[in-house]
């Protein structure tokens, strides 16, 4: 009989590792929460197998009763690996966890099998297996949520890049600030929400501001050039203000030229630009 | 077969392009626009096509021919009133429509044709405000 300090677990876990895979990975596979549309038995048994024996590793380790502890770093991590992997995928926080809890019951099998008669061992043992594999399984929803907070993050911030408005200047004057890459499908929305204010404001006048675009390569001036292209049939001059010197240079290295433009190195130049075109004239009153 | 009128305004010529273009109806257009300039001596032409809301790649072409015609008759074209969606279907048909002149309707259109007329009747250079 063990001593009341020292756990069977790591004995039990290590001369049985291959009975507890098999019976994990029966559970997790015949469980109401079995997920074989988003996981495969495969990957199950791969996930499973390499989990068990970094816990085996961790457990003969010692320091069962913290599980932030260095000992388990190799088990947070293929845990947080897993978990990331299951934001991803579509899994609920529920399934993550189970895939640690659901090792509950053969390692509980195991124990009583293991501990005989001895209640009070096996009271014991229960309750550290219990607290590691709920620390554990709260440990995945942790980074569960976390990655998914991640996701969030990144619609949002590529819902914003998305939304370009189209602002009034002045009478007749539309700037349309671009902030982000332009790709094809943001240069159609920004196109179709350019020409519709022009019609509605019957501006003549449009200042495509690209200070804020990362990067223009052929394609993104191919974008540009088109966007040019319709306002000008509508009857609108466009202005292309915000270039940056680098920009500048890679328009004329890539032999770009942005036709039918008038184009403005800042914002502020292109305003001033717009209002003498259209009959404005700026001075400064009084200092 | 109908036919668009053409109305004449003072030294201009006003087309008001109010049903869907047919080919055959753009072609006629075209032809009838031809004589009327010649016969009518006009300087501009105005076509608007703000009803316009359906174009191809013929259509966009018989525009370009009309004013390509018309500046040989040494009348400019200015195309008034197009849609957001017709605009887009013409660039990306890949006709920016390189020697017609725009306008956002008919007033701006007047506005320019008679800006233009002036400029060439002071003696200044014309070809300077042949915008491309």
């Amino acid at each position: 009989m063990a001593s009341p300090d020292s756990s069977i677990l790591p004995a039990v876990v290590r001369d049985h590792q291959r009975e507890i895979l098999q019976q994990w990975i029966a559970e997790q596979s015949s469980g109401s929460n079995a997920r074989s549309d988003l996981l495969s038995d495969a990957e199950l048994r791969q996930q499973s197998s390499e989990f068990l024996q970094l816990f085996r590793e961790a457990v003969q380790a010692g320091n069962l009763g913290n599980v932030m502890g260095t000992e388990w770093q190799g088990v947070r991590e293929l845990l947080a690996t897993v978990s990331k992997a299951n934001a991803i995928r579509g899994f609920t926080p529920i399934d993550t966890a189970t895939f640690v809890l659901s090792l509950k019951r053969p390692l509980f099998q195991q124990l009583t099998t293991d501990a005989g008669s001895d209640a009070d061992l096996l009271a014991r043992e229960t309750w550290t297996v219990t607290t590691v594999l709920d620390s554990l399984a709260l440990f995945t929803t942790e980074v569960f949520q976390r990655s998914r907070e991640e996701v969030i993050s990144r619609q949002q911030q590529e819902l914003m890049e998305l939304s370009t408005p189209v602002v009034k200047l002045w009478d007749g004057i539309l700037a349309v600030p671009l902030i982000g890459t332009l790709d094809s499908a943001r240069t159609q929305v920004v196109m179709e929400s350019l020409l519709q204010r022009i019609v509605d404001t019957e501006a003549g006048i449009a200042i495509i501001d690209i200070a804020g675009v990362p990067t223009v390569d052929t394609l993104v001036a191919q974008h540009l050039i088109k966007t040019v292209a319709a306002a000008r049939l509508m009857g609108a001059e466009c202005i292309i203000s915000g270039i940056r010197p680098q920009i500048a240079q890679t328009i004329v290295h890539l032999g770009v030229e942005l036709v039918g433009a008038v184009t403005k190195a800042t914002l502020a130049d292109a305003i001033l630009y717009a209002l003498r075109q259209s009959g404005w004239s700026v001075s400064r009153g009084r200092s | 077969m109908d036919r668009i009128p053409i109305l004449k305004m003072g030294p201009f010529l006003l087309v008001t392009i109010q049903v869907d273009m047919h080919d055959r109806l753009a072609l006629s257009l075209q032809d009838d626009l031809a004589e009327r300039i010649a016969s009518t001596e006009a300087r501009g032409v105005l076509i608007d096509i703000s009803s316009l809301e359906i174009v191809d790649s013929f259509i966009g072409r018989v525009l370009a021919n009309i004013a390509a015609v018309s500046r040989v008759l040494d009348a400019q074209t200015v195309v008034v009133g197009m849609q957001p969606a017709v605009a887009i279907t013409l660039v990306e048909l890949g006709l920016s429509l390189p020697g017609v002149r725009t306008a956002l309707n008919v007033e701006r259109g007047m506005e320019l044709l008679r800006a233009a007329l002036e400029s060439e009747t002071l003696g200044s250079d014309g070809d300077a405000s042949t915008a491309f």
